[in-house]
């Protein structure tokens, strides 16, 4: 109890959290249409720009999502990298006022530090048939995003066809990404985040290698 | 633990002065201070509300007993040591400065005389207060007493 109510006190610079969005209410609006716009527009590249420092190993993008979207309802899992950095951790706590889990399974979001560590999908939760709304989101982080032509991306709010490139993911990650879109309506919802731009694949959204 | 216990008993008390302060008291103590610390805003004043919840003569259920508007922010000294505020009503700049100050007086070196010189006057002011009200109170007091009614 004594440690706990110390950790509580503690007053160690390097644990704490910094500056979160610096106009809150039209900050969390931005970052929010942001993310709708990418959703909705699987696959396309929206710059979101202007954001506070973020604490490593967390970028910019993957912060602001985070300070915008998480409640204390939405339990948040992150990978080791994330987990053990006081900064990080205490930083989401303070704004978000969220719950951390340590099961991905029980996570709303889950965050991923470096993308070219994550293999599969079917830790996180893909929800029900009669609540597929209870689904993790898992923010991914990458080395960057560009609309060369490596995969393919077809589906709900794609025309024709959609090209994507993604630096710094694991080779295993699109075939993961396909075992997931055949879940539907099932499934986990991915957005790839830089420090200045972000992608999002709903599990609607069909990948083409 | 007794020891982190008064700690916390002693942030507790100072935390409850400022926010029954009159703005005015913090002001003043602010605009007094010869060195400004140097602080990052970590969590700007906002205001907002909350639900404040009773149980009734303190015991039984917990019903809710209504709203208020509450103003909290948080900052954090350039030497790491975080300040938090809340108190009833709007007044920004008063919770801004009461979480400089709360900030300021856990510095392990805060002198004894800053913390009197900040803490005395409105811990008088608000003793004074209370005793005001109370004198009107017991003055305008009427004692009422119930007769039994003969039932039988």
């Amino acid at each position: 109890m004594t440690d706990k109510l110390k950790a509580m006190n503690q007053n160690t610079a390097a644990d704490q959290p910094i500056s979160g969005l610096s106009e809150p209410v039209h900050d969390a609006q931005r970052v929010f249409r942001s993310v709708l716009d990418a959703m909705s527009q699987p696959g396309k590249i929206v710059a979101l720009d202007q954001l506070n420092p973020a604490p490593a190993p967390l970028n910019k993008v993957t912060a602001a999502i985070c300070l915008s979207l998480v409640d204390h309802e939405t339990p948040i899992w992150s990978d080791s990298a994330i987990a053990t950095s006081g900064q990080a951790m205490s930083h989401l706590q303070f704004h978000c006022n969220c719950p951390m889990t340590a099961n991905p399974m029980d996570a709303r979001t889950a965050l991923i530090s470096d993308g070219s560590t994550l293999t599969t999908l079917t830790q996180f939760c893909v929800g029900t048939d009669e609540r597929p709304d209870l689904s993790s989101t898992v923010i991914i982080q990458v080395d960057g995003l560009s609309p060369d032509k490596d995969i393919q991306l077809t589906g709900p709010g794609i025309k024709s066809k959609r090209n994507l490139s993604v630096a710094g993911i694991n080779e295993g990650f699109w075939l993961a990404v396909q075992a997931n879109a055949e879940l539907f309506p099932r499934g986990v919802d991915l957005i790839l985040t830089t420090e200045s731009e972000m992608v999002c694949l709903p599990r609607t959204t069909q990948v083409e290698i | 633990m007794p020891e982190v216990n008064m700690e916390i008993a002693h942030r507790q008390n100072w935390m409850r002065l400022m926010a029954h302060a009159e703005p005015e008291a913090l002001e003043k103590a602010w605009t007094g201070l010869d060195i400004k610390p140097n602080f990052e805003v970590l969590r700007a004043p906002e205001s907002g509300m909350i639900m404040v919840r009773a149980r009734a003569g303190g015991e039984g259920q917990r019903f809710n007993l209504g709203e208020m508007t509450v103003t909290r922010c948080s900052v954090r000294l350039n030497d790491g040591i975080m300040g938090h505020a809340y108190l009833a009503g709007r007044n920004k700049r008063q919770a801004k400065l009461a979480a400089i100050f709360d900030a300021m007086l856990q510095k392990p070196d805060c002198p004894d005389a800053f913390k009197k010189s900040l803490l005395d006057p409105i811990q008088t002011a608000i003793t004074a207060k209370q005793d005001q009200s109370d004198r009107k109170v017991a003055a305008t007091r009427v004692n009422f007493f119930t007769m039994v009614r003969g039932d039988d």
